[in-house]
Formats: structure tokens, sequence, C-alpha cells
């Protein structure tokens, strides 16, 4: 029998989990607090004492790891036009497996230089003008980077014809060249771009980090968190040999400070009189909303959805809602653990970050009346035909109600213009593997699909998802959307 | 040392609501085998498309289509809108059918004009005339493209 163990140091949690590669079996899985401030050995011993008293192994024949602690891979895009290849940067940046913290477009300012400055990211992306096009703006954008002298690398992914220049202006910074992100109009092509952010992450940045003292015992760290996420999807979507994927999918993760979605689907339109607008999107595409979270970002969802519908949803009164809410801002680390009202508040809350989440992840369709009839624009990706939902995070996995929760990710008549999934089934990632399966995935793809395909909950067909919500919502005398009409 | 013989950038598309796609794809077309750098941005192409997809690909001239009748209203202030976006003097030439019904052509033109165009083209206007007249907004004259 052949062990692997895989570890994913998170901010708050080191995860742990040991898979049997013979038997395609999960061995068992364990978290402990992750304590980067001090020693994340600690935390790493801990998880590993916890994981070995579950699998009955002390030891495993190979381990892999990746990371999001330490904030991440932190970064910072500027391109030129925002909707074109500012656009692209940051796309690039998100599948990457990236935090963005912060985007700029066209010349960069001596203030913008400033927030750089203080913002200190871990990598720069540098893009701007398809290949013999505008060259001025990033030309211009280097000689002001330059003026900083920065000591985060830079990777210049811009118009191919001022590549060289540009390096040649960062001379004496840890520059590196990438074919453009936006070769032609409308044209995306990120792929070795995000492989060069991923190999500067692992080289630089873990040792940065201090991580490396830990995983010296153990083994290299292969990629940021998300990048691993993203890929388990890929895989649970598209399969691979010998062992065929669930098809296109969507999967969210609402976690306390962020919401990440990610759409494994082509969303290209549907119909011929549709026509699609901006830039196309990755098939793979990840995007975090940094403003919908469970708990440090409790107040993104109550601004998007309003109070109202918290407390609809929750069956509590607004002033309770509030009274809650304001409390879990303050106590980050509480959970509902059997109260009634705060299981009810952190339905609704999950629920509507989902909705919202997804909303902003999809794309939208709008109706224009020409003289000869209807024809229609659709901007992002149409995912109204994607079968599949995965969700994970704390508030779904330790509720009896995630399909219910999972449903608002669905299309809904009220919000009609949303590409999201019309009806689909929906996959509970409730052991917290899918970081895990993505690490697994670059040595053993069949076994770790094989692993997915059995550890995540099946729900069946949304349908009944749906009908399951519209029975909790007018049992709590709400006025909510019905997914279906 | 071969030196990179630039090529000339177009960005062209139809403005406005209007889906008449078949006469772009033959300017497309036309305009490649001239050996022109060609940035097509399809069919329902409002003014901040081609003004972005000018910027990104550093465009020569910007060729605007419109078939249906609303090529007034559609081109208004596209002028204006460039000049804010930096791409002051970039040459703007419009054809197709721009104004419904049949109206004097010189009325038509001066109104284009007056917005800012550098050139309007009256209905039929064939491809090898287009071609012809936008070596000559750009001085291509006599240089092998
Ligand atoms: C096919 C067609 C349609 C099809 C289009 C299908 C499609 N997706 O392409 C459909 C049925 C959808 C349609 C709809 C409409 N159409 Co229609 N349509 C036509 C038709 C019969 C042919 C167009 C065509 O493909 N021509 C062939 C191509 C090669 O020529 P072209 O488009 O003119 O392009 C050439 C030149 O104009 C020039 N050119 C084009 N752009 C530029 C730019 C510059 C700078 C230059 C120099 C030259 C240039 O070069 C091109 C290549 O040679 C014309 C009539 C006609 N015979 O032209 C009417 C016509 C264009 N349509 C017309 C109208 C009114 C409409 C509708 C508003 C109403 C309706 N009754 O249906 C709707 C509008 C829909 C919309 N939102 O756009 C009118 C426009 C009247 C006007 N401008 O005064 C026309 C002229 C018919 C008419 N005589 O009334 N239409």
């Amino acid at each position: 029998m052949k062990t692997v163990l895989l570890i994913d140091f998170g901010s708050t949690y080191t995860k742990l989990t040991a898979v049997d590669v013979d038997n395609e079996t999960l061995l068992g899985t364990a978290a402990a607090y992750t304590t980067v401030q001090t020693d994340i050995n600690d935390g790493l011993k801990a998880g590993l004492a916890a994981l070995n008293k579950k699998t009955g192994h002390s030891t495993y024949d190979e381990c892999y790891t990746c990371s999001s602690a330490a904030g991440g891979l932190r970064m910072v895009t500027s391109g030129l036009v925002p909707e074109l290849t500012g656009e692209a940067a940051r796309l690039a940046s998100l599948g990457a497996g990236a935090k963005v913290v912060g985007v700029y477009a066209f010349q960069l300012t001596e203030d913008d230089l400033q927030d750089i400055q203080d913002s200190n990211p871990d990598i720069f992306l540098l893009v701007g003008g398809t290949d013999g096009g505008n060259t001025e703006c990033i030309l211009h954008n280097a000689r002001m980077l330059a003026s900083i002298k920065p000591t985060f690398p830079v990777v210049i992914a811009g118009n191919r014809t001022a590549a060289r220049q540009c390096q040649r202006i960062l001379e004496g910074c840890d520059v590196y060249v990438c074919p453009n992100v936006m070769p032609k109009f409308g044209v995306l092509k990120i792929e070795e771009t995000q492989k060069q952010i991923r190999e500067i992450f692992l080289n630089r940045i873990i040792q940065a980090k201090g991580l490396s003292k830990a995983t010296e015992l153990l083994s290299d760290i292969m990629m940021p968190t998300p990048s691993a996420v993203l890929q388990a999807m890929e895989l649970l979507a598209q399969g691979c040999d010998g062992e065929p994927g669930i098809g296109e999918l969507v999967a969210v993760d609402v976690g306390g400070a962020t919401t990440d979605v990610y759409s494994v689907a082509d969303g290209m339109p549907e119909h011929m009189n549709t026509v699609y607008k901006g830039l196309p999107e990755p098939y793979a595409k990840r995007t975090v909303e940094g403003d919908i979270g469970m708990r440090y970002s409790i107040q993104g969802i109550v601004d998007a959805a309003g109070i109202d519908r918290v407390s609809r949803l929750s069956g509590l009164t607004c002033q309770r809602a509030e009274e809650l809410i304001a409390d879990l801002k303050e106590h980050t680390d509480k959970v509902p653990n059997g109260d009634p009202e705060l299981e009810a508040l952190d339905f609704a809350l999950a629920s509507l970050a989902i909705e919202e989440a997804v909303t902003r992840h999809a794309g939208t369709i709008e109706e224009t009346y020409t003289m000869m009839g209807q024809t229609f624009v659709q901007e992002g990706k149409n995912l109204t035909k994607v079968q599949q939902i995965v969700v994970t995070g704390g508030s779904l996995i330790h509720t009896a109600r995630t399909e219910q929760i999972a449903a608002f990710a669905q299309y809904s008549p009220k919000k009609p213009a949303s590409l999201r999934p019309k009806q689909a089934d929906v996959w509970v990632d409730r052991t917290y593997i899918l970081a895990a399966m993505g690490l697994l995935s670059q040595h053993y793809p069949k076994t770790a699909l094989r692993i997915m395909k059995k550890e995540l909950e099946f729900y069946g067909n949304s349908e009944q998802a749906d009908s399951r919500r519209r029975v909790s919502e007018t049992a709590s005398g709400s006025a909510e959307p019905v997914a279906h009409g | 040392m071969i030196v990179e013989n630039k090529k000339k950038v177009l960005v062209i598309g139809v403005i406005g609501a209007d889906v008449h796609a078949v006469g772009n794809k033959i300017l497309y077309h036309a305009f490649t085998e001239a050996g022109f750098e060609v940035v097509n941005l399809g069919v329902m192409v409002s003014q901040e498309e081609y003004i972005a997809a000018a910027i990104e690909s550093a465009a020569d001239a910007i060729v605007v289509s419109s078939l249906y009748g609303q090529g007034e209203l559609d081109c208004r202030g596209m002028r204006q809108k460039c000049d804010e976006a930096g791409l002051k003097g970039i040459p703007l030439v419009v054809g197709g059918n721009i104004v419904i019904g049949k109206q004097k052509f010189e009325e038509v033109e001066k109104r284009f004009k007056d917005m800012g165009f550098d050139r309007a083209f009256p209905p039929g206007t064939a491809p090898e005339t287009t071609i012809e007249a936008l070596r000559e907004l750009l001085h291509m004259d006599g240089e092998q493209v």
C-alpha cells in the first residue's frame, strides 16, 4: 500500500489529508490551528499527530503541499484599457491563485506608486498593448516602477514589441518576461504567465515567508492553495485518461473573509441571435469576492443583499439580525454550535453570499430590441447549461441545509439577466479535500478524481433542492424568488 | 538587418444596434488582403469598444460601418470621446448606408465632417475605392504594403 500525505498551509488552519493511492481511498483528514507568527511547525505537528491517530500510520511514502499562509500570494497588476489588458492581467493573476490587492489601468501616477509601495505585493504583473500595438503606456509604467526600485519581482507580459525595453528599464530588479496576455484584440493567452507566477511563488515567496523551514522536513510547496483547488475542479469536470469527469461545473468556497468562485465551462453564447461582447473569459475561471465572507467580511454580505433579506431568510427580526451580526464581527471565530438563532442567521448569510458571489462571477445577458425584433448581447460566461455545482466552506459543510444554500447559486427569474446554472446537481465537499486532490492530481490524476467522486456528497438534482428551498422560505415567511418558474 | 515593416492597423466594426454582418466580413477580408492589420469588432459595436480596441492596438484609423439608417445618431460624440481617450487626431471614416432614405450626399457628408469624421462615404462604395481612400488618408501613396 502506497500512502500520500497532502498538506494545505492555510492562514488560520493547517489541513492534512492522507490517501491510500493503490486502493484509491481517503485514509483520513485533520486540521490544526496555524501559527505562522511563531512557528508553523507547531501547527503541523499537532495536525500530524491528530491525523496519525485516525489513519494508524506514522509515516507516508510521499508528501505534497500547497499554501495560502501569510496572506497567500499577493499581486498588483497594471494594464492599459481597464476592460481589455487590465482585465486580462486580473484574470491571469486570479487564475494563478493570487489575491489581487491592486489593479491599475493606463499610466501609473506618483500616487499609485505610493500605494503600490504600501501594499508591497509579492509579484507585480506589468501588461498593456496588443502585440505591435500601444507601447507608450507599458514603457511609461516600467519607468515609473523602476523609479521606486521594486524589491518585489516584476512579470512583464505585455506588447512584445516593448517587452525587452521594459526589461532593460527595470534592470537590476527581479524581472521575468512572458508572452503577451492579450497578443491580439480579444484573445486571452495567460497560461505561460500563470506558470511563471507559480514558479516565482515557489522559489522566492515561500522562502521569504519562512514557510520553507516547516516543509524542509516534508517536501517542497507546489502551488498556492487556490491554484490547487482550480486544478482539482478542472480534473473533476474534464476527467482524465481512464476516468470520465462530471462535466462542466461551478464551484463555490464560502470562507470567513472571502468567497471564491470557480467555473470550468465554455460559457459562449448558446444561440445565433446572441452577440458576445467584451473579453472572452478563460475556460477555467476563478474569481474572489474580497468583501463577501461569513465573518471578517460579514458586512459586505449585508451591504450587497440588504438587511431585509437577511431578516426574511433567517426568520429573525432586522434588529436581532443586526445585533448578532455586530457580535460576529467582533468574535470572528464564533460558530453556531447548535444555537438556533445563529444557525438561522448563518443559513441566510451563506445563501446570500453564494448568490452574490456567483452572480458577480457569471456573465449577463441583455435584451435589445431592434427593428427586426429581439437581439441579445452577452457579456461574460453563460453558465445556464452547467449542471454541476460543488460547494464547500465551514458554513456549508456544518449544516444540514447545504442543498438549500447551494440553490442560491442558481438562476433566478428575479434576476433573469444573470446567466447562472438553471438546473444543477449539488456536490458537497464536507471533508475539505479539494485542495488536497488538486495536489494529488499532479502525480495521480485518476486516483484524485476517483476519490473526489467517492468523497464528495452528491445531492442529486437541484429540482428537489429547489422545492426544499421553496419550503424553507415559505416556512420562514419569506417572499424570496424560486429558482425555476 | 531585417527592418520590420509595421503594417497599418485598422479597427473596424458595425456601429450601434446594427446587425448587418455581410459587408463587415467582406471589408475585413478586403483590408487584410490589401496588407492592413485589421482588428474586427464585428457587429453591434459601441463607440467605447472602437476606442478601447484602438488604444490597445495603437490603431492608425477607425473604420465605422452603419447600414441600418441610424448612423448619424450612433456616431454623435465619437470624435470627442476619442479626444478624451488620448486618440487625438486619429482618422475616423464612416460608410455603408449611413442615413435613412435618399438624401443629398454632400449634405450628409458635411454633417458627418462637422461631427469630426475625416471622411464619409455614400452607399455602394466598393472595397477598392475604400482602400484607395484609406491609403491616401494614411499617406501610404507609393508605399508597398
Ligand atoms: C441582408 C439585409 C438584412 C439582414 C441582415 C442579416 C445579417 N445579419 O447580415 C436582416 C434581415 C437582419 C436585416 C435587418 C434590417 N434591415 Co436590412 N438589409 C439587408 C440587405 C438586403 C442586404 C445587406 C447586405 O448584406 N449587403 C451586402 C453587403 C456586401 O453590402 P453592405 O452591407 O452594404 O456593405 C458594403 C458597402 O456598404 C460598403 N461599406 C460598408 N461599411 C463601410 C464603411 C466604409 C467607411 C466604406 C467606405 C464602405 C462601407 O462596403 C461593404 C462591402 O462591399 C440590405 C439592402 C441592400 N441590398 O444593401 C438591407 C438594408 C441595409 N436593411 C435596411 C433596414 C431598414 C433594415 C432594418 C432596420 C429593418 C427591416 N426592415 O428589417 C433591420 C435592421 C436590423 C438591425 N438591427 O440591424 C435598409 C437600410 C435603409 C437605410 N439605411 O436607409 C436596407 C438598405 C434595405 C432598404 N433598402 O431599405 N437586413
